[in-house]
Formats: structure tokens, C-alpha cells, sequence
């Protein structure tokens, strides 16, 4: 599905990715990991696109398609989903609206008629209901005044709208007391399918207590540096970031 | 600093003012018409005022940024003798607010148009009609009232107008009324030829009353107009008024607005202003709090863009204790539009317990557009509650991006965060119909529909807009 080849990225002159491979398949969850600094987040925005990022080498093909070239709307349309480690207020924009806007210019991408408002807000409804979100989002303005964990749970109300090929969570743990961590685990877990992959970006082992990965990177430096199983998060949490810093020197 | 195909070698001031004294000396018993010796008298000190003073300048703080000259010229034709006439307007001109059940007064280049008969009295004793008709029926109403909200011997265009006055609107609602429909006023500028027209209006609300009184100056040609406009309006004890103006005119129209506000005590005013479309345009809106307890609001909203240029001027006079005013005026300046936003607010000695907010918020949506905000305050009371502010951005590229990572594209994100902007002013208006109708502007303006077909939409209001979904829930 997503085939990152030998990625290097700059930000404002400052080499963050140094040649970085990763391949994700239909059906897998990876988590990656790492210390601060170590290009997570700047990963995250190469496959959602921002544009303060220069590629200086490599490339991201999606779906057989090369990544780069796609504008950040159409990514979107075609599945990719990104869930900010900062997600942005915008006062005046309801989430009703903003998701209807957002769900109905993905159906026309896919040529498919668009929802009208009582269709929008059922399947609002439902997928409250289903991800166990019961605060009213429907005439709040986009994340204005929302506390850390209802913003990162109104991620995850997104993602379950746009029911993404492909989900990127960006930090998406990060500041979340247990249960609000629990409704994001839940939520991972309850949108995870067969053609489906989810991409973790996380510091801590916390998350992968409920959201069981199939695959554990650990990226220093702006590679990936050691790849895993499930087990390798549980390691890296017992012996900490000096331990793979140690055993680089080693090498 | 506007485009506003008006001649680039526009006259000097003193030209142009000459022009006018010729005109109005010519002119004189034409422009008299049936006017009393009281309203004769007020004529002739407004015209010896306008005569010595002449145009406002740029030496002249509330005049720093916005330069009146292009409009100077020499061809302007001005129909002194039209006088109000029977006709047909829905033939003309059909109003966009579809589900609006109002009083509809249409005035045709300043003159006032009607169906039925220039001067109705309802059951319930308002009386909405002509004001040159007024001052043959009620000479008493108006020679009580017109001159005295105005600063008619301050301001060179109020004096202008004052000295060259025929028609307009006058409406007057008696004690406890509580006039049943919106009156809406709509001014049509319709000439092939460049036209200087300067409509009077008067309304006087009685003690107790309630009005709501919706104003939409539209212009049918995209010919050269300049249009110098006063109202007086006066709210008596415990009235209650909700004001609209809104205004959506060709891009070589010139609209020069000055509303007058007299509140009395316990009045409570709602005015809003929209600048939709306009090659020239300055609202200024001039409000006394004369006694206790009186609240106004004073929203404001301008969306501009090529090369229009607006200027808002506001100024509260608070002379009396326990009164409120809050002032929120909001735009959105595209491509190389202009903008002055000016507000005052005077506070008396004795105003104790004043609360007075000012509000400016702007978006410049390119690096070649322009703003020039000054709220301020002056303050003599020493127990007030007052705050001032205005900021100017751009749209903010964090939300944009977070709307187009949702797979929002970027003209449609673009859109939203104006369109969520404006909404703040477009929320306050309180009736449903005309905010529906104005959401449906604004969206429209905003998508740059508006200023293609500028005109355009007065007349196909069946047209389905390009992009079918509704920005606003």
C-alpha cells in the first residue's frame, strides 16, 4: 500500500529524514518510535503533505502512485488520513459542517452522490455511537475550546467518517488521560479492517497496550534503525532510547 | 486610490464646488419646490455652509485616507424636477429576499417610486411614504424633525445634500406602534448617463415603538453614479429599531451614506451595515445618546476586492449615564481593494456607568491590499467600562491545511474560514429571511460570483450558484 524508498527530507535547510525505508501493507498496524527529534512528526507530514518540507532524495509511492506529486486534498480523497498531534481550531467552521463538506467532496472524487444533511447527521450518529463519544459535536464550532483529549477523540470521530485506507496517528496518545486513551484505542481498533493500515507515531508503549501493533519501528536520527514485533516496544520501554543509542555506536 | 471609471482628470474641489453653487443658484425654485419657509430657511444656511466650506479633504482626519476627487466632475446630470412618479417597479427590479413579507418603497434615483399612492397611512397610524410628499401633508413632523439629527453645518456633503434636497424616504410611527412588517427601502440607481443623486431620508419613531427598517441600494447600469445619501432617524423613549443597510452596486457607483441616530432613553437601536460590491464607498454612521439606559449595536461587515475602496466611519456620542454601545465590524480586502475603518466613541464627563466596545477585525487576502483602522476612545467619565481593538491577518494556513488534509480543496477551505469570519456579523441579523438571504450574498461574493456578474443578480435569483453546497448549516 505505502512504500517509502530510501526518504530524505529537509526543513528549512536541516536534514531530518537521512534515507528512510518503510513498507505497509493492507491489514497491518505499524508503530513507530522514537525520541524527540527524530523525524516522527516530520514523517507524518511527508505523507499528508505539507509543504514547508523540501525531498531532497527517494521516493513514496501509495496505491502504485507516486505520493509527492498529489496535492493534500486529493491524498485525502484517496484514503490517506492523518490524525494531528496538534489539531487546529478554526472558529466559526461547525464540525458538521466541516465533515459534510469533507465526506461530500470525497464522494464526488469517487463519483458518488452526495449526502444530504439528514444522511450526514445519522451516520454523525452513529458513528458517536460507535466510537462511545457522547459529548455534542454537531453545532461546535472545529476544536474551538475543546480540552486536549476531546480533541484528539474528535480525530478519531473524523477518522471513523472518512473511513480512511490508510490512517497515520500522529502522537495521537500524546496527553491523554486513561480514558480518553481508551476511546482513541478503541476507536483504532474498531476502524481496523482487512484493506486497511494504520501507521502509529508514538513515544510511549502506553497505546500499544490497546492497539496491538503487527510491526515496531524504532527511527533515530532520520532512519530506522531497528524493526520488530510487538515485543520491541516492550523492550524499548524497559531499556529506554540510550539503549538503541548504545547499541548504534556499537555497530 | 480607486479605480472608479471616473474620469482621471477629475476636477479640483473648488471646481466641482462651483459647479454645484452654479447648479443649485440655477436651479433654485425647482429645487424648492413645494418646501415651507421653515425647511426654505434650513436649505439656505446648509447651502451658504457648503458654499464656504465646500468637499471635505484630506487635511481632515476622518477624510486621511479615503480622497474624494476622483468622483469631482464635470457632467454629472441631476434631475431636479423628475419628482416621485407612479410606476411599476417589479418591472424594473425584483427584490432577492425571497420569503421577506415587507413594506417595499423603491426610490429611482433618489425620486420616489410608487404603485399606489406616494404617501400611505397604515391602520395602526405609521405613515410611510415620500418625503417630498411629507412636507406638503405633515409639514409639522417634518419641519420638527429634518435638520435636527444631521450635522447639516459641520459635514460638507450633509450640507450639500440638505441644500439640495427634494425626495426620500419618510417614515413616521406614532406612540406605542409596533410596526407590523419590516419596511424595506430600496434605492435604484438607472441611468444611461453619469448621475448625482442625493436622497433625504427622515424617520421618526415614536415612544415605545418598533421598527425594523432594511435599506438596499442597488444600481441597474454600470454607469457613472454618485450618490450623496443622509438619514435622520430619531428613536423617542423606549423605541425600539433594527437597521439594516445593505448595499450591492456596480463597480463605477459611488455611495457616500450618512445614517444619523438620536437615541432617546431606554431606546434600544440594531444597525447593521454590509458592503457588498462598489467601485467608492463610505458609511458613516453617526450615533447621540442623549439619555440613560439606551443600547446600541453597531455591526458592520465588507467583503472588497480589484480596486474597490470602502471607508467606515463611526462615531458614538454617549452624553448620557447608564447607556451601551458595542461596535464589531468585520472585512475581508481582495486582490488590490482598500479599506478605512474609523471609530470614535466620546464618553461626556457626566456619562458615568458607560459600557462602549469597539471591534475591527480584518482579512487582507493579498500583499497589495490596504486597511487603515483607528478605533479610539475619549473619555471624560471616570466610571466606565470601555475597550477598543482592531486586528489585521490573513486567513490562517494551519486551518487551511487541516481542512485540506480532511480532503477540503483549497478554494472551498479558503472559503469556510472567510465565510466563518463574516458569520460572526452575519449571525446578527436578526431576521431570518434577509440573513438567509445575506448568508447567500456573502457566500456568493465570497466564491467571487457577486463580482462577475455584479448586476447579475438582481435579476436571475433563480440561478443555481456554481458550487451547490451550503457553506453555511
Amino acid at each position: 500500500m505505502l512504500t517509502i524508498k530510501n526518504l530524505s527530507v529537509s526543513v528549512e535547510g536541516k536534514l531530518i529524514l537521512k534515507g528512510l525505508n518503510l513498507e505497509v501493507k493492507e491489514g497491518e498496524v505499524h508503530a513507530i518510535m522514537g525520541p524527540n527529534g527524530s523525524g516522527k512528526s516530520t514523517l507524518a507530514s511527508v505523507i499528508s503533505g505539507r509543504n514547508y518540507l523540501t525531498i531532497e532524495q527517494g521516493e513514496v509511492t501509495y496505491m502504485g502512485k507516486n505520493l509527492l506529486e498529489i496535492p493534500p486534498e486529493v491524498r485525502s480523497k484517496e484514503g490517506i488520513f492523518l490524525g494531528f498531534q496538534y489539531p487546529v481550531e478554526i472558529p466559526g467552521v461547525s464540525i458538521t459542517n466541516f465533515m459534510r463538506t469533507a465526506i461530500n467532496e470525497k464522494r464526488k472524487h469517487l463519483e458518488l452522490k452526495p449526502l444530504s444533511g439528514a444522511e450526514f447527521l445519522k451516520l454523525m450518529e452513529e458513528k458517536q455511537k460507535i466510537l462511545k463519544i457522547q459529548s455534542k459535536l454537531t453545532n461546535r464550532s472545529v476544536n474551538e475550546g475543546f480540552s486536549g483529549g476531546e480533541k484528539k477523540k474528535n480525530e478519531i470521530f473524523q477518522m471513523a467518517l472518512l473511513e480512511p485506507k490508510l490512517a497515520i496517528l500522529d502522537e495521537t496518545d500524546s496527553g491523554l488521560d486513561i480514558d480518553a486513551l481508551k476511546v482513541v484505542a478503541n476507536g483504532v481498533n474498531l476502524l481496523r479492517r482487512k484493506d486497511n493500515a494504520t501507521v502509529v507515531i508514538t513515544h510511549y508503549q502506553r497505546l500499544l497496550d490497546y492497539v496491538i501493533p503487527d510491526f515496531v519501528h524504532v527511527l533515530f536520527d532520520g532512519m530506522i534503525v531497528k524493526s520488530g514485533g510487538k515485543e520491541l516496544a516492550l523492550e524499548l520501554e524497559e531499556k529506554g532510547y540510550n539503549w538503541i543509542k548504545e547499541s548504534l555506536k556499537k555497530t | 486610490m480607486t479605480e472608479l471609471n471616473h474620469n482621471n482628470n477629475s476636477l479640483k474641489h473648488d471646481v466641482f464646488k462651483n459647479i454645484l453653487v452654479g447648479l443649485y443658484e440655477k436651479n433654485h425654485d425647482k429645487i424648492i419646490g413645494n418646501s415651507s419657509v421653515i425647511i426654505q430657511k434650513l436649505r439656505q444656511k446648509a447651502f451658504e455652509h457648503f458654499k464656504q466650506n465646500g468637499f471635505p479633504d484630506k487635511k481632515m482626519e476622518s477624510w486621511r485616507f479615503t480622497n474624494p476627487e476622483p468622483l469631482f466632475r464635470d457632467d454629472y446630470h441631476i434631475d431636479f424636477e423628475s419628482k416621485f412618479r407612479k410606476i411599476d417597479v417589479s418591472k424594473i427590479f425584483t427584490c432577492d429576499v425571497y420569503d421577506l413579507d415587507t413594506y417595499c418603497i423603491t426610490l429611482i434615483n433618489g425620486w420616489f417610486a410608487y404603485q399606489n399612492s406616494p404617501l400611505s397611512r397604515l391602520k395602526d397610524g405609521t405613515v410611510i411614504g415620500s418625503l417630498y410628499k411629507a412636507m406638503e401633508i405633515y409639514p409639522d413632523i417634518v419641519e420638527k424633525y429634518l435638520g435636527s439629527v444631521a450635522k447639516i453645518n459641520e459635514q460638507g456633503l450633509v450640507s450639500l445634500n440638505t441644500a439640495f434636497m427634494q425626495d426620500g424616504l419618510f417614515i413616521y410611527v406614532p406612540d406605542n406602534v409596533k410596526v407590523e412588517k419590516p419596511v424595506q427601502v430600496i434605492n435604484i440607481v438607472d441611468s444611461d448617463k453619469p448621475v448625482f443623486i442625493q436622497p433625504r431620508n427622515l424617520i421618526i419613531t415614536g415612544k415605545n415603538s418598533n421598527l425594523t427598517l432594511v435599506h438596499c441600494d442597488h444600481s441597474l447600469t454600470h454607469n457613472i453614479s454618485f450618490t450623496n445619501t443622509v438619514s435622520e432617524v430619531v428613536l423617542h423613549e423606549n423605541a425600539f429599531i433594527d437597521h439594516y443597510k445593505v448595499q450591492n452596486k456596480g463597480r463605477n457607483s459611488a455611495l457616500l451614506t450618512s445614517l444619523f441616530f438620536l437615541q432617546e432613553k431606554n431606546s434600544i437601536l440594531a444597525n447593521n451595515v454590509i458592503t457588498l460590491n462598489g467601485g467608492f464607498t463610505r458609511n458613516q454612521v453617526d450615533l447621540s445618546l442623549t439619555d440613560e439606559n439606551c443600547t446600541a449595536d453597531l455591526n458592520g461587515l465588507y467583503l472588497m476586492d480589484r480596486n474597490q475602496h470602502v471607508d467606515n466611519q463611526v462615531f458614538v456620542d454617549h452624553a448620557a449615564s447608564n447607556s451601551r454601545s458595542n461596535q464589531l465590524y468585520k472585512g475581508i480586502l481582495d486582490d488590490q481593494a482598500s479599506g478605512v475603518f474609523y471609530g470614535k466613541v466620546l464618553v461626556g464627563r457626566n456619562s458615568q456607568n458607560t459600557k462602549a466596545f469597539q471591534n475591527n477585525k480584518n482579512i487582507l487576502l493579498t500583499d497589495e491590499t490596504k486597511i487603515n483602522t483607528q478605533p479610539f476612545l475619549e473619555i471624560y467619565a471616570d466610571d466606565v467600562k470601555c475597550s477598543h481593538g482592531a486586528t489585521v491577518g490573513q486567513l490562517d494556513t494551519d486551518a487551511l491545511f487541516y481542512m485540506r488534509s480532511r480532503g477540503i480543496c483549497e478554494r472551498t477551505a479558503k472559503q469556510m474560514l472567510m465565510y466563518a469570519f463574516a458569520g460572526e456579523v452575519v449571525k446578527k441579523i436578526s431576521i431570518e429571511p434577509l440573513r438567509d438571504n445575506i448568508t447567500k450574498l456573502v457566500e456568493k461574493r465570497l466564491k467571487g460570483e457577486l463580482s462577475i456578474c455584479d448586476q447579475c443578480i438582481l435579476n436571475c435569483s433563480s440561478r443555481e450558484p456554481r458550487f451547490i453546497q451550503n457553506i453555511l448549516d
